[in-house]
């Protein structure tokens, strides 16, 4: 893996379109004037529908596999989940991707999958990069740290995300969405926060993933938003009275719509647009790179941690973003400012600007108390 | 007062016209039936002559239904000349509707436990009105048996025993003979109605196909249509004569065939639907100067599993129906597909783009049939036609309608546009005539006397021609 290069995310050749709304859920479709043929889904997940993915012979595709991407590879009809994003070089589109996973079900619950069923399960690799971050623990030795930080690390590390079915009223947004015809992504804004940007590089792909979005995964922070939201405003087109003829009508018309595209782009998806991530790459394939990302854990600000393909020039082809809650920014945080400081907790503490017990006392609350030896712990707790 | 009786009663009739209390793509069957049933007592209530002179009104069977059971319900609060009045429209309604409805509406009458002196008194007219009592008495001999029970009525002939008795014996009737025999022998059950024999068919195990080549004279229009595509799979001829069917009807039957066979039988199709279209335009055809019509077919206009592709069939029919009222047409569907043939319900609602479209073609008539779910952007059709309106046409030189054939149960009404274009609920695109004179009602501009003079013409007219 390189090291991570800092980057902005380049959604060029993707146009923003008038928002859904249901409830507290905002839907932003994506549009492209030129889809991406280049790069498809796998011809794996239209399964037996023919003439969805045209194939010429002579031209080889990059194909992309979502991770958790559930498919039947082989024909004793086992269902078979990819694990990672990958990207293939085929044009038969037959062979099964590189790393995947059995599912294994409970006998009880497991139901009939249906061959080619297209399904998601919410993981992905993105999590991973931001679970797996200083996952190695102190990289000095100093006398604070506990013998199994040193030793283990951070291991066993967890997170918990929610199954965007659980998420209130997303189903239902996805369900009523009028898919525009040459959509290729979708920005998911939950109580006018952005939740999930999804971008795939062509409309038949995007039409095929749609409803997978209610099988991904979304921050606890997402989740309590929309169980608390209150339907969020429409934003409706406001036209001037002062026009002489339906040309002039059509022009204000025109430049509304610009309007909403910038203010969505620069003001309610900033969060997200704007920021610069930490990009590292996880393999190329062809014209294409498979990346994850980090963001700079900036206290209580929206971040975004996501895996990304792009193209030659750097363009978005494939996007999926996670928001991570506040306390997972917190713990992030922590972890960075700690690694940056080689782990030396009295000048970890001054640039935190807090004093050495108040410091320990952050890490226990944030989770990571056992990696303080205990009677280190038990000074910062006596004060 | 009278502004809001006015409003309280549009509202009322655009809901009768168009919920039918099933599911729709924006909302649930019981949010539809709560709504609807909200909004029938609060009419009743308040309104109890009007509510019953929508029976004269071209509402829906399912409002139609259950307009009578409010009324006998409440048969206590109405005075002796509504009385009249309500029974001479009641009796006249029920002979209108089809007779499985009129059945289920007795039954739940009976659920209801509704057992007064005046409902007894019309489920006896009606049923003695029918014209063929020994075919009900085996199409419909449950819903037939629970009626008579109900309304204390002895059937004559040979139908007292064939209902209420057990065990076998020989009729000397042909029908009831041929459905006692239709029990054992193979050869009867194809001189039954189409659906009884079904049932029997299905006990005597005859192949489907078998089935329906033999049972074929026997099935009616409507079931010949609905029969038709299962029964070219078993390879099973059933005749259907395309010409004669309703336009809305035959408009929901070619939304159903698959694409590749709507090109294959592009001549036919389309033959059959101007014919429908023709028929239902009458003498107004070609009166309407040059008309530009705003067709839905978003990926709302799906309706539901309930009611497949309804509002793209009233949008599909609406079409042709509109070809043959214009001198000059110009059909505008909001994806911007040319062929209207081989619609289908996708993608989003550009309905204030194509609204624009359509006032830049400088039309006499603007029609706009759609849900009203205008979202791509949302609320841009309501400003075009606000602002074109007051600045471009204060006039009102143009003659513009949206017609919108789903009820929203939220807002008790139909999706409204803007204030400056009137909207009306509608069920089948043959009403269209109709319905565009009745909406400058809505536009709020004439006054309730003049509401009420209508519904009093109507009521005439329907008494008469009963």
């Amino acid at each position: 893996m390189a090291a991570p290069e800092p980057a902005r995310l380049d959604l060029t050749g993707l146009t923003t379109r008038p928002a859904q709304v249901w409830g507290g859920v905002r839907l932003v479709p994506l549009t492209r004037d030129e889809p991406i043929t280049g790069l498809r889904l796998h011809a794996r997940a239209y399964g037996d529908e023919p003439g969805v993915v045209e194939l010429d012979r002579r031209t080889r595709y990059t194909s992309y596999i979502p991770h958790g991407f559930v498919a039947t590879w082989s024909d004793d009809d086992t269902p078979v989940a990819a694990y990672g994003t990958q990207l293939a070089q085929d044009a038969a589109g037959g062979r099964p991707p590189a790393r995947t996973v059995r599912l294994r079900t409970h006998r009880r619950m497991a139901r009939r999958v249906e061959r080619n069923r297209l399904r998601f399960l919410p993981l992905h690799l993105a999590v991973e990069g931001y679970l797996a971050l200083h996952f190695g623990g102190p990289e000095v030795v100093w006398d604070e740290w506990s013998q199994r930080a040193v030793r283990r690390g951070l291991s066993p590390r967890v997170e918990e995300a929610y199954l965007g079915a659980e998420v209130a009223g997303l189903a239902d947004a996805l369900k009523h969405f009028e898919i525009h015809p040459g959509q290729c992504g979708v920005l998911v804004h939950v109580a006018d926060a952005v939740a999930a940007a999804f971008v795939v590089p062509h409309p038949d792909d995007y039409r095929a993933l749609h409803a997978t979005l209610v099988q991904d995964l979304y921050g606890e922070l997402v989740h309590h938003y929309a169980t608390l939201a209150a339907p969020v405003p429409r934003f409706e087109v406001r036209l001037p009275d002062d026009v002489a003829t339906v040309a002039e009508l059509r022009a204000a018309a025109t430049r509304q719509q610009a309007e909403w595209a910038r203010f969505h782009d620069t003001t309610m998806a900033d969060g997200l647009l704007g920021q610069t991530y930490a990009m590292s790459r996880v393999y190329r394939m062809g014209d294409y790179t498979l990346s994850r990302f980090l963001p700079a854990f900036r206290l209580k600000q929206e971040n975004h941690i996501g895996e990304l393909i792009t193209d030659r020039n750097g363009r978005t082809a494939y996007l999926k973003t996670f928001r991570l809650s506040e306390a997972q920014v917190r713990r992030a945080h922590l972890l960075t400012t700690l690694a940056a400081h080689h782990w030396h907790l009295p000048t970890t503490a001054t640039a935190l600007g807090l004093t050495e017990p108040q410091l320990g006392l952050r890490l226990d609350s944030a989770g990571f108390g056992a990696l303080l030896r205990e009677d280190v712990l038990a000074r910062y707790r006596a004060g | 007062m009278d502004a809001l009786t006015a409003d309280d009663v549009l509202m009322f009739i655009n809901a009768a016209t168009t919920s039918t209390a099933q599911r729709e793509f924006h909302g649930g069957a019981d949010d539809q039936r709560l709504s609807l049933d909200f909004l029938h007592d609060y009419v009743i209530g308040n309104y109890r002559d009007l509510y019953a002179a929508a029976l004269a009104l071209d509402i829906n069977d399912h409002n139609a239904a259950l307009i009578v059971r409010k009324l006998l319900e409440t048969a206590g609060d109405a005075t002796a000349g509504q009385r009249r009045v309500e029974g001479a429209l009641i009796a006249r309604r029920l002979r209108a509707l089809p007779p499985q409805r009129v059945y289920d509406l007795f039954g739940a009458l009976r659920r209801a436990k509704v057992n007064n002196r005046r409902t007894r008194a019309i489920i006896r007219e009606w049923v003695a009105g029918r014209p063929d009592p020994v075919f009900d008495a085996v199409k419909y001999r449950t819903g037939l048996k629970r009626a008579l029970r109900h309304a204390h009525v002895a059937p004559g002939g040979e139908l007292g025993p064939f209902l209420f008795t057990s065990g076998a014996r020989r009729y000397d009737t042909p029908l009831l003979e041929t459905w006692r025999r239709a029990h054992y022998e193979q050869a009867s059950v194809y001189g039954l109605p189409y659906t009884v024999a079904e049932g029997f068919a299905a006990e005597h195990g005859i192949d489907r196909a078998t089935f329906l080549k033999r049972i074929e004279p026997r099935m009616t229009r409507l079931e010949r249509l609905r029969a038709q595509e299962s029964a070219r799979r078993e390879k099973a001829e059933v005749v259907v004569d395309l010409g004669s069917m309703p336009l809305t009807r035959l408009a929901s039957y070619v939304l159903a065939l698959p694409v590749p066979d709507r090109v294959a039988r592009r001549g036919e199709l389309t033959g059959a639907l101007r014919a429908a279209a023709v028929r239902a335009a009458g003498p107004d055809a070609g009166t309407w100067g040059r008309v530009a019509a705003v067709l839905d077919d978003s990926f709302s206009a799906f309706g539901s599993t309930r009611k497949r592709r309804r509002p793209l069939a009233v949008a599909l029919a609406c079409h042709y129906l509109l070809a043959e009222l214009a001198g000059e047409y110009v059909p505008l569907w909001t994806s911007g597909r040319t062929d209207a043939l081989l619609a289908r319900p996708h993608g989003m609602t550009p309905l204030g783009e194509r609204v624009l479209d359509a006032l830049e073609r400088s039309p006499d008539r603007l029609l706009i049939v759609s849900d009203g779910w205008d979202n791509a952007p949302y609320g841009l059709a309501s400003e075009v036609l606000r602002v074109w309106r007051a600045k471009l046409d204060p006039d009102r030189r143009v003659v513009a309608v949206h017609l919108n054939p789903v009820y929203d149960a939220v807002d008790f009404d139909v999706k409204r546009l803007a204030p400056a274009v009137p909207t009306v609920g509608v069920r089948d695109a043959e009403d269209v005539p109709a319905l565009v004179e009745f909406a400058r009602f809505t536009e709020g501009t004439t006054g309730f006397a003049e509401l009420r003079a209508r519904f009093d013409g109507r009521v005439a007219k329907f008494l008469e021609e009963g």
